[in-house]
Formats: structure tokens, C-alpha cells, sequence
């Protein structure tokens, strides 16, 4: 059994690592991950755990000896966030290309410049397409849950692909939360253990890792590595279901939070959900009938099935935690947007930026968007196809 | 390259190579503009080509001689000549285009008699 414990979202993803016990874990400090390895260092020096903790000069080459360690055939985890995730950017393809299933906690946060150590989405966003499965925590709870199921999601052999766990920066990391830390043994047989499939230590069997592929054959290589990310969508469902059934704490690639019949809908990822969840359930005790689809699986982006979650509504309002950057709104609203594309609901949608570089998002807020939503319905009319919110004076 | 490419489905996961040594199948050679030509004549064994060629393409016998060079993967980067320290030199580059339809007796002969 479980037992509940008191402590921030960065512990809980270091408790999580060190049950999951990896052969190595490379360590690079940025805030608001630094905890995370630092922790991890006490364990592994207080004999807590038995892993190879690699110290190196930068992300980059966190991620190049993650790469590394993974191709020997380790099990390797890795954390990280904002500029020091950007670094890696070159290698997180690597890590994709040579399908290493790479475990990493990204705790999200602003990229500069201005220079911002806060909580948004900027670097998990920039990094969307990098190959890797990308899962988005609400809470400490699912921060450590979802590193435990990432370790089965990414080494499954239909998978093969690296994993990224993402939550957000201080709203998560460094807020003390009471979540459910599970036994040590049990974490173990969860995830079993590890069988690299082409191990470089292993000289009966030479194998060549990271050659060159020309004209004839990048394209395939490449067609291949996006089967084993596909794949990944029906491995998350079944390794959430499975978690589910061990540890009562059943996860699926969405949360539908009073959706069925719901007629107003904010579609998010990440810590503002739960803001999110206390105004639906305010709303819904004054009868009016709103609802939240909650992002955890964005890579692969399970468009068909969110798109089937939201036919009942009436108006959509997508928040995204990053800027537009001159794209027709935000990357989540753009996802959304396409996938309702091919469905027979084509209801009106709109999008937010919320909570960049930090900034608080409030209930208030939340209930402007649901206010809009409801304005959209009675009116016919989207006065503003984007907004931001909390931001000092009107976006126009 | 004749044998038959595999499909998308079919390439090994990640790119991974089963089969070492493979790119001895890969003729690197087809890039030259220029190629060394040698000539055995001058030649005072002294390895230096075959030290510093990039692409191993000095060709060596049983005795650790040189005896050639393996035109299907040398690059012709010219660093053999450059680097062969015989008066005069046993090396010399010359036009790819040139030395097409020409034995190795006759290019031989043409370089070294100028
Ligand atoms: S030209 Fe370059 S590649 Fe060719 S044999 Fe000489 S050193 Fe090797
Ligand atoms: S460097 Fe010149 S002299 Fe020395 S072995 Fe090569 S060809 Fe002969």
C-alpha cells in the first residue's frame, strides 16, 4: 500500500526516480528542475538507490550521455527545464532517431528572453516535435504517477521512443502538495525489468548505433521511427489502465472533467486545470452546464479522440500556456481546431494565452472564459477569435 | 548497389546496423573529381599514404606493402600525394574525366613521363 505524503511536485518526480532506480541518470542544475537531480544525489549517497549519476557541463550533454548510457542498454532518466531543454533540442532527435526510450521530468518554464525562471509552456512547446512522447501533469500526483508509467509507455517494444513527463514550473515543482507515494517493490514490478534490444555492451552480438543514413533510407528510417510514437497513443491508454488497476489511480490519454454534456468547454494542459475544475464545479451548482477537457497525452496528439470528447459542446475556448508566435493562435488551439475539422460539430472556438513567464490565472479569469463562451452561444458571434488572459490592458 | 532495398516496415528500429562493415558496400569513389594515381617505380614503401588516408583506400598486400588504390571508395582528397615524401613524388592526382577509359598502365605512363 500506498501512503500519503506531503511534499513539492520536484520530490515527488525524485522519489519517482528513485524507485524506478534507472542504471543512470545525468544530471545538469536549471530552475526549477534542480531539485530533482539534487535529490536524486542524496539518494544515491545515502545508498538508497543504486544508479550511475553522470555530472556533465551542460544539458546538451546530459542528453548526449543519456543517449550514450541508452544505447549500451541502460535504463536512463534525465531532468530538466526551459533553456537547459532547449539545449538539448539537437540531441532530443537523437534520442528519438535511435528510438532510446529515455525517460526525462521537464519542468516547464518560460524561455527568455526577457530572462523568466517561471512556470509556462514555452519549452515543452518549442520541443513538440522533437519525436518524443510528451505527457503533461496536472499535479505532483501525476507528475510522479506519469514518470512511473512513462518507464512502460517508452520501453514497450512497439514504443521504443523517449518519453517526457512534463509539470509546471513553482506552480507544481516547488508547492507542497499531499499526493500518494506508492511501496518501493511495488513501483519495481510495475515497470519490470528492462531488455535493451540492441545493447552496444554486448560484444557477442556487435551492432552499429547512430550510422548514417543516405538518401535511399532516411526517409524510411525516419517513416518507421513516427510508427513507434503512434504506437505509443494505445500503450498509454493500456499502461494508465494498468496503473489503475495496482494503484486505484486509473489515467487515460484525456481526463474528461464533466464533459459528457457539456455545452461550454475550456480544453487545457497542465497545473490550470485544477483552477479550471473548481469554476466548472461552481458553474455546474448553478445549473449552467460547463465543462474542461484536460490534455495529458500531447505527443502523439490523440486528435480523434478528443475530438469525439468535445462533440457535445457548444462553444470552445482553448487555453495555451505560450505564445502564438505568429501562428493562427497556439499550438493546443491549433491541434484542437484541426481535429475538429473533420467532424460533423464544427462549433465555435477561441484561444487564450494564459500565464506566461509565471503570471497568475485565477478563477476570475477562468470565469471571463466561461462569460465569453456563454456571450459566443446566445450571440452567434466570435468578437475575438484570440485573447489573453491577465494580461495589463485589452489584446487587440 | 543492386540488391533490393527494404521498405519502411522492414529497416531495423532506430536506425541500427546488424550487419557490421557494411559500408564497404557504400562506393564512396563515385564523388571524385580528382584520383591519385601511383607509380610503383619511385615508390620507397614508406606507408605514409597509407597512414594518412582518410578513407583506408591504400591498398596493402600480405607483406604490408602498397600496392594500389581502391578507387571504388578513395574520395580523392589528394592528402596520400600531399603527404608521399619519395623525389619525385610516387603519387599524383589527375583529372577523374582524364583518367576515364585509360588502364592503369597508360595513366601511369602519361603522369610520370612529364
Ligand atoms: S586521394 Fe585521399 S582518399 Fe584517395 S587514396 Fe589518397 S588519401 Fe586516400
Ligand atoms: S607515401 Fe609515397 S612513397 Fe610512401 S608508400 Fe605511399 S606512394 Fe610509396
Amino acid at each position: 500500500m500506498g501512503k500519503k505524503v506531503a511534499l513539492t511536485g520536484n520530490e515527488a518526480a525524485a522519489h519517482a526516480i528513485r524507485q524506478i532506480e534507472p542504471d543512470v541518470i545525468a544530471a545538469f542544475p536549471i530552475t526549477p528542475s534542480t531539485p530533482i537531480p539534487q535529490a536524486v544525489a542524496q539518494f544515491i549517497a545515502d545508498g538508497e538507490m543504486d544508479t550511475e549519476l553522470v555530472t556533465v557541463e551542460s544539458e546538451h550533454s546530459a542528453m548526449s550521455a543519456c543517449i550514450g548510457a541508452a544505447a549500451a542498454g541502460g535504463r536512463v532518466m534525465t531532468a530538466t527545464s526551459a533553456n537547459g531543454y532547449a539545449l538539448m533540442w539537437e540531441m532530443l532527435y537523437i534520442a528519438s532517431g535511435m528510438r532510446l526510450p529515455i525517460v526525462m521530468a521537464v519542468v516547464a518554464r518560460a524561455l527568455s528572453a526577457p530572462l523568466n525562471i517561471h512556470g509556462d509552456h514555452s519549452d515543452i512547446m518549442g520541443g513538440r516535435d522533437t519525436g518524443w512522447i510528451q505527457i503533461i501533469a496536472e499535479n505532483s500526483q501525476e507528475a510522479y504517477d506519469g514518470l512511473i508509467q512513462a518507464v512502460k509507455i517508452a520501453e514497450n517494444k512497439d514504443v521504443m521512443t523517449p518519453a517526457l513527463v512534463a509539470m509546471d514550473g513553482f506552480n507544481i515543482s516547488h508547492a507542497i502538495e499531499i499526493w500518494e507515494m506508492e511501496d518501493d517493490k511495488a513501483v519495481k514490478d510495475f515497470i519490470g525489468e528492462y531488455k535493451p534490444l540492441f545493447p552496444l555492451l554486448n560484444t557477442d552480438d556487435p551492432v552499429t548505433h547512430g550510422a548514417w543514413a543516405p538518401p535511399n533510407w532516411y526517409f524510411e528510417h525516419k517513416m518507421s521511427q513516427l510508427k513507434g510514437l503512434l504506437a505509443a497513443k494505445d500503450v498509454v491508454a493500456k499502461v494508465g489502465k494498468e496503473f489503475g488497476e495496482v494503484f486505484g489511480r486509473e489515467y487515460g490519454l484525456y481526463e474528461a472533467y464533466k464533459l459528457d454534456d457539456a455545452e461550454l468547454v475550456i480544453v487545457a494542459a497542465g497545473s490550470v486545470c485544477g483552477t479550471t475544475k473548481d469554476v466548472v464545479d461552481k458553474l455546474r451548482e448553478e445549473g449552467q452546464k460547463v465543462g474542461l477537457l484536460k490534455i495529458r497525452l500531447f505527443r502523439p496528439f490523440p486528435y480523434k479522440e478528443l475530438a469525439d470528447a468535445l462533440q457535445s459542446a457548444k462553444a470552445i475556448a482553448i487555453l495555451d500556456r505560450v505564445s502564438p508566435a505568429g501562428a493562427q493562435g497556439g499550438p493546443l488551439f491549433n491541434e484542437i481546431r484541426s481535429a475538429l475539422y473533420d467532424t460533423p460539430t464544427r462549433a465555435p472556438i477561441i484561444n487564450y494565452t494564459y500565464g506566461l513567464g509565471g503570471r497568475d490565472t485565477q478563477p476570475i479569469h477562468i470565469n471571463s472564459v466561461f462569460d465569453r463562451l456563454k456571450k459566443i452561444v446566445e450571440t452567434g458571434k466570435i468578437e475575438k477569435q484570440f485573447d489573453c488572459l491577465n494580461l495589463r490592458g485589452e489584446w487587440r | 548497389m543492386s540488391e533490393k532495398l527494404l521498405n519502411w516496415d522492414e529497416v531495423l528500429i532506430g536506425g541500427a546496423i546488424k550487419d557490421p562493415g557494411n559500408s564497404k558496400n557504400y562506393e564512396t569513389g563515385s564523388w571524385r573529381v580528382e584520383r591519385p594515381v601511383w607509380n610503383p617505380d619511385t615508390c620507397i614503401q614508406c606507408m605514409f599514404c597509407w597512414v594518412y588516408c582518410p578513407d583506408s583506400s591504400i591498398l596493402t598486400n600480405e607483406e604490408g606493402k602498397m600496392i594500389g588504390i581502391d578507387y571504388d571508395h578513395c574520395k580523392g582528397c589528394g592528402i596520400c600525394v600531399e603527404q608521399c615524401p619519395s623525389k619525385p613524388k610516387s603519387l599524383k592526382m589527375v583529372l577523374e574525366a582524364e583518367a576515364k577509359g585509360k588502364t592503369e598502365e597508360e595513366l601511369r605512363k602519361e603522369v610520370f613521363s612529364k
